[in-house]
This record gives C-alpha cells, sequence and structure tokens, in this order.
C-alpha cells in the first residue's frame, strides 16, 4: 500500500505540501496585484474554476486534472472564488507589511465592512486579528457565495484561510 | 429549535396548526412532517422496540427504514418521518408490532384508480426527474411517483455547490438544481406527477407493466405503462455498536432533512462517524446551521471524500479523527455520549485509547446501500458488486435491466453522485422512449452524449472503482468476487 499523504491523514494541507502540488507565484507577482491559489490538491470531476476564468489562466485538461493557475494570465477578478464549489480557491495580494486575503464564507454573521475579526489557520486555530476590506454579498457573488477580503499580517498570508467574527450581543 | 436564520437557507412555512402528541397540543406548521414537528419539540422517542422495551427515534427520515413508525389517528405502522402534518391529529408512540384497527375497511382491490402512461418512473429525485424530463422530451407520456411530500429526492437538503462541469449543474447549490428540475418537470404536459405515493409492486400484465402503488397511506392506484424506470434511491447503511439504537442517533441524511428541509436543529452537539463526502459536507452544513461538531471519526487511515470538503470543516476547527471508531451511545432516552476508540492496524480497538465526547446527536455517516427492493421483486436479476456498495440490478448499457422494460438509474443503480445520478436518469429516460419506438433517432446521440458524459466524470481516481464495479453490473459483465 502506498504511503497515504498527510493532508489525506489530517484533512487540511500546510503550504509546503501544497507547493508540491501547486507552484506558487513569485513575491513580485504577489506584490503587482491579487493572484488566486487554489488549495486543491486532489483529482475531482470538477471545473467551474477553469470554466468561468475570464482570461483562461486556469489550464485543466481534463475536469479530473489539477487546476493550474497562469499567474501572469490571471486578472485577480475573484470569480474562481465566488464559482468553486469546494471552497478552495482564495486569493493573496502582498500590500507593504500586510497580505490582503480573498475566501469565501458562508457562515453567519457575515461580517461588515471595516470590522476586525479573529483570523484562523488551516486547522481552525486563532493565529492573530485581521480587518475585513471588502464584502461581497452572495447576492452579488458568481456563485451564491459570499466572499470577503481581509488584511493580516504578512507572515500569515499563506496560513490564514478562515475568520470567526465575534459579536457580542 | 427551528431555525430562523441561515446563511444559504431561507425557510418558509406554512399556517401554524396543533397536532396531539399523547394528547398534549404541539405547535407545528402545514408542510412539515409528523416527526420534524415532534422533533421540534424536543420529542425523539417516536417508538418502543417490542420485545426489550428500547426507545427508537428518528434514523433515516426519507420513509427507508421503519424506526419512526408511529400511530396516528388509531392507525399503526405510520412513517412519521414522511407523513404531514394536518391539524389535529392525534399521534402515539407505537408500541411493537401494533394491533391494526379491527373496524377499518380496507379499500377493495377493484376500486383502484388506474393512470396510464408510456413510461412510468418511481423516485423524483434527480435521476427520476432527468429520466421524466428526457422521456417527455423524446415524445413519451410520463407519470412520475414519489412516497416523499415533495420532488427532488436528496436534492432538497443539498445545500453545498455541485461538482463537475458547468452544463451539468457544477456551482450550483444541490437545493437549487431540485427547484429548476422540478420547475422543468412541471411544465411538460406529458408528465403526470404524484406525490406522497408509494410504489408497492411491479407486475406484467399482457403488454403491460403495472406498478401498484398506495397513496396517502390510503388509496390504492394502478400505474400501468411499457416501460417503468426505477429510480429509488438509497438507504443509509448502519454500523455495529453498543446502543446504536438510541434516539439521537440518525443517519447523515435525516439530520440534513431535518435541518436543511425543515429548518429544525437536530441538537445541540454533534459526533459525526464517517469522513466521505457525506461525513465531511454534514459537519460544514451543521456548523452553518449554528450547532456545534465535537469530531468527527474515521475508521480508515485517510479522509475517503474529496480533501476540499475535508479542509472546510478543519479550517473551521473541527477535528477529523482517522482510524479511529464509536465503542459506543450513552444515555438513558437518548444520546448523552459517544465513547470513540483508536484503531490498531487490523482494525480493533486499541485499550486506553477511549475518548467520550458529551453530545446529543451522533451522526452516522458510514456510507449507502442501493435501494433495489422492487427490482429484486420484478424478477431483475441481482448481484452483489462491492464497488456499488450492494446488491444491484445487472443492466445493459441503456441501463435495462435484464426484464425488459424495466430500467434503473442512480443511486438504485449503484452508489455514487447526484451528478451521476442526473446523467443516468437521462440515459434511462431517452433509452426507454427508444425503446418503445417513440423516440426518433437523433435522441440517440443525445444519449451517447449523456454515457460520454458520466465516463468523463468517473474517469479520475474517484471515479475509477465505479467502472470496475459497473463492468461486473453490466449483462455478460465479468463476475463478482
Amino acid at each position: 500500500m502506498s504511503e497515504i499523504p498527510s493532508y489525506l491523514r489530517n484533512g487540511y494541507i500546510t503550504p509546503e505540501e501544497l507547493e508540491k502540488f501547486i507552484p506558487l507565484p513569485s513575491e513580485e507577482r504577489l506584490r503587482k496585484r491579487p493572484v488566486a491559489i487554489p488549495d486543491c490538491p486532489q483529482e475531482i470531476p470538477c471545473a467551474p474554476c477553469r470554466e468561468i476564468c475570464p482570461t483562461g489562466a486556469i489550464s485543466m485538461p481534463t475536469p479530473n486534472d489539477l487546476p493550474i493557475v497562469d499567474y501572469d494570465k490571471c486578472i485577480g477578478c475573484s470569480l474562481c472564488v465566488q464559482i468553486c464549489p469546494g471552497l478552495a480557491f482564495f486569493m493573496v495580494h502582498y500590500v507593504g507589511d500586510r497580505a490582503r486575503i480573498t475566501m469565501p464564507h458562508e457562515l453567519l454573521p457575515v461580517p461588515e465592512k471595516g470590522e476586525e475579526v479573529i483570523l484562523l489557520n488551516r486547522v481552525g486555530e486563532p493565529v492573530g486579528r485581521g480587518k475585513v476590506l471588502t464584502v461581497v454579498p452572495r447576492e452579488k457573488s458568481k456563485g451564491d457565495t459570499p466572499i470577503l477580503i481581509v488584511e493580516v499580517p504578512i507572515e500569515l498570508a499563506w496560513d490564514v484561510r478562515a475568520v470567526k467574527v465575534e459579536r457580542r450581543e | 429549535m427551528r431555525l430562523t436564520e441561515h446563511p444559504v437557507l431561507r425557510f418558509e412555512r406554512g399556517r401554524e396548526v396543533t397536532i396531539y402528541f399523547k394528547g398534549q397540543p404541539i405547535r407545528a406548521y402545514e408542510g412539515e412532517t409528523i416527526a420534524t414537528a415532534l422533533h421540534a419539540a424536543g420529542i425523539r422517542v417516536l417508538n418502543y422496540s417490542a420485545n426489550e422495551k428500547r426507545p427508537r427515534g428518528l434514523f433515516c427520515a426519507i420513509g427507508k427504514c421503519s424506526s419512526c413508525l408511529m400511530v396516528v389517528n388509531g392507525i399503526p405502522n405510520v412513517r412519521t418521518c414522511i407523513t404531514l402534518v394536518e391539524d389535529g391529529m392525534r399521534i402515539e408512540p407505537q408500541h411493537g408490532k401494533a394491533r391494526l384497527p379491527g373496524e377499518a375497511k380496507p379499500p377493495e382491490f377493484k376500486e383502484a384508480k388506474v393512470v396510464r402512461a408510456d413510461i412510468v418512473i418511481i423516485g423524483g429525485g434527480p435521476a427520476g426527474l432527468m429520466a421524466a424530463i428526457h422521456a417527455a422530451d423524446a415524445g413519451a407520456s410520463v407519470v412520475l411517483l414519489d412516497e416523499n411530500p415533495m420532488l427532488g429526492g436528496q436534492l432538497v437538503k443539498q445545500t453545498h455547490k455541485f461538482f463537475g462541469k458547468r452544463e451539468q449543474f457544477a456551482g450550483v447549490r444541490g437545493v437549487e438544481i431540485a427547484k429548476i428540475l422540478e420547475e422543468e418537470v412541471r411544465k411538460r404536459e406529458n408528465v403526470e406527477v404524484f406525490l406522497e405515493t408509494s410504489a408497492v409492486g411491479i407486475f406484467q400484465e399482457g403488454g403491460e407493466k403495472l406498478v401498484l402503488a398506495v397513496r396517502n397511506n390510503r388509496e390504492l392506484i394502478e400505474f400501468r405503462g411499457k416501460a417503468v424506470i426505477v429510480a429509488t434511491g438509497a438507504m443509509e447503511k448502519m454500523i455495529p455498536f453498543e446502543n446504536n439504537d438510541l434516539p439521537g442517533i440518525y443517519g447523515a441524511g435525516a439530520i440534513q432533512t431535518l435541518m436543511n428541509t425543515y429548518g429544525v436543529k437536530p441538537g445541540d452537539k454533534v459526533l459525526i462517524v464517517g469522513a466521505g463526502n457525506v461525513g465531511l459536507i454534514l459537519a460544514y452544513q451543521l456548523i452553518q446551521a449554528g450547532v456545534e461538531v465535537k469530531a468527527i471519526v474515521e475508521a480508515m487511515p485517510k479522509v475517503g471524500g474529496y480533501f476540499v470538503h475535508a479542509a472546510k470543516v478543519r479550517r473551521l476547527g473541527v477535528p477529523i479523527l482517522t482510524r479511529h471508531t464509536i465503542l459506543r451511545a450513552e444515555g438513558r432516552d437518548k444520546v448523552e455520549r459517544a465513547v470513540v476508540a483508536r484503531l490498531d492496524e487490523n482494525w480493533r480497538p486499541i485499550p486506553g485509547t477511549e475518548k467520550t465526547f458529551e453530545v446529543d446527536v451522533i451522526a452516522l455517516a458510514v456510507g449507502l446501500r442501493p435501494s433495489i427492493e422492487l427490482l429484486h421483486q420484478a424478477g431483475c436479476q441481482i448481484k452483489y458488486v462491492r464497488e456499488l456498495s450492494g446488491h444491484v440490478a445487472v443492466r445493459d448499457e441503456w441501463m435495462e435491466t435484464t426484464v425488459r422494460g424495466i430500467f434503473v438509474a442512480g443511486d438504485s443503480a449503484g452508489i455514487e453522485e447526484a451528478t451521476t445520478a442526473m446523467l443516468e436518469g437521462k440515459i434511462a429516460g431517452i433509452a426507454a422512449a427508444l425503446r418503445l419506438g417513440i423516440a426518433d433517432e437523433s435522441w440517440l446521440k443525445e444519449m451517447e452524449k449523456a454515457q460520454k458524459d458520466l465516463l468523463e466524470f468517473r474517469s479520475g481516481p474517484f471515479g475509477r472503482h465505479v467502472l470496475e464495479g459497473i463492468k461486473k453490473a453490466l449483462i455478460g459483465g465479468v463476475a463478482s468476487e
């Protein structure tokens, strides 16, 4: 029996492990404009990201292939983040000493623009606090999934993949 | 217990009515099932086993098991999970095998209403709906029956977006797909729909197929057609462990039905058994409904479902314990705790690794098996195919079984996805119309496209074992192990 990759044993993938499947963009590209990055290391029959991409930046010869993003072609429009049925697409953008993470958020409450939220890593651990810069409500989202752009410390850019909204009643 | 806010669903409730449980009034809403209304009122014990007087509650919530049988208005054995509330209903728990009311007069067989169509489709889920749409478009008159009060099958509780290609509804939520397909069916004049109608037998009478069915637990109907498509879906599997019959232990689908179809919280704290797609998706849906998921335990050494579904719940803090199993449920009349343990290389629990979770719900997402009872009764050749998760009807590439004129589609043909069920339904619907000489040759192309799409969907690592299974299930196919 072949070795079981740790992402399948644990249910989450580390950035180092992800890089074995999906080449990550250069720092220069990350500073230029937002860029789409799929946390999608498994061959599943799924292709909406490729089908919706307006610039043809996602290559996937058959729906069972991994989505490989041509980072030069990606314009950072976030349609893939909105449509992805697996909620596995994110965008990362380096701005100064901060990073902006675009992520799906299908939970209540949906935070408001400017609200401070708890940042969660891929294991659901709180790793800091960040500010919500943009909220695209589900009515305006292409895939019926609200998306957020959250500003995080740059060193957490590859860890933060969800947020927790704290509201005191 | 009733949900008002939800991130992706809107609940529209019917008129408020009152039902009586053991004489006590309970608030309910038209359009919800008896079991749902009782659940919302905190009632978990629906009946008792015959011998041990063990309390039993809801398990499958789609009319497939007998865990929710109750006495309703004096009539025993009513499946309260698919029977809608009516104002003033009197509901009593059932104790074992209940007596039938002596004074009631069953309908006489010869009084049965007769409904005729070219094709009779049993099951209004993704497979049955697609079969109806395509058979109708190919020129056939169709009658579609389902024992549930609504069309859509299990799509009506699938809040997640579908995979596949966008022409196959990828990126669209299952609940929305159910609405789209229902609308398509309803606007076709050559499709007649019968809900709350259970098929109980398929017979050959001369050149006709006769499907006997019971509507609303009362009325006998004879559906007569030239072909029958069986799309009866699947049934939740159970695994053995101590107290696995305690109320509060549900099949994963039952929780989805309560929570996503009727907007009723299953409980407050949940342990999920099984990290296949169903268990993982369920965990996410529970969190969306504001329910705490304590953990997902999985006996396999890895997550069985799609990784992306696992990642979705992990990043919200739900632990996935691979190589773990449930040892027992604890509680008096309902679940109060679950005890789990780690498994060794030989799948045996390791003493000393027990962990107790304080939960009021245990969700079993340990797989499904095809519902083949009608196919079996109709005399179709049946074969056990592990890759398709159980006994299935042997069929050809047109989804026709060994009984000419009986077709099969969807999970009742082998456990897969709603996407493949829709494609199989399309194939079966067109094939039946072609076989009857109703559809013209252009439909052959349409069917071949669906066959090609199916092959493409199944060509990845997740589809490979299904393809192996289908080879065994085909007429003249390879032998089972």
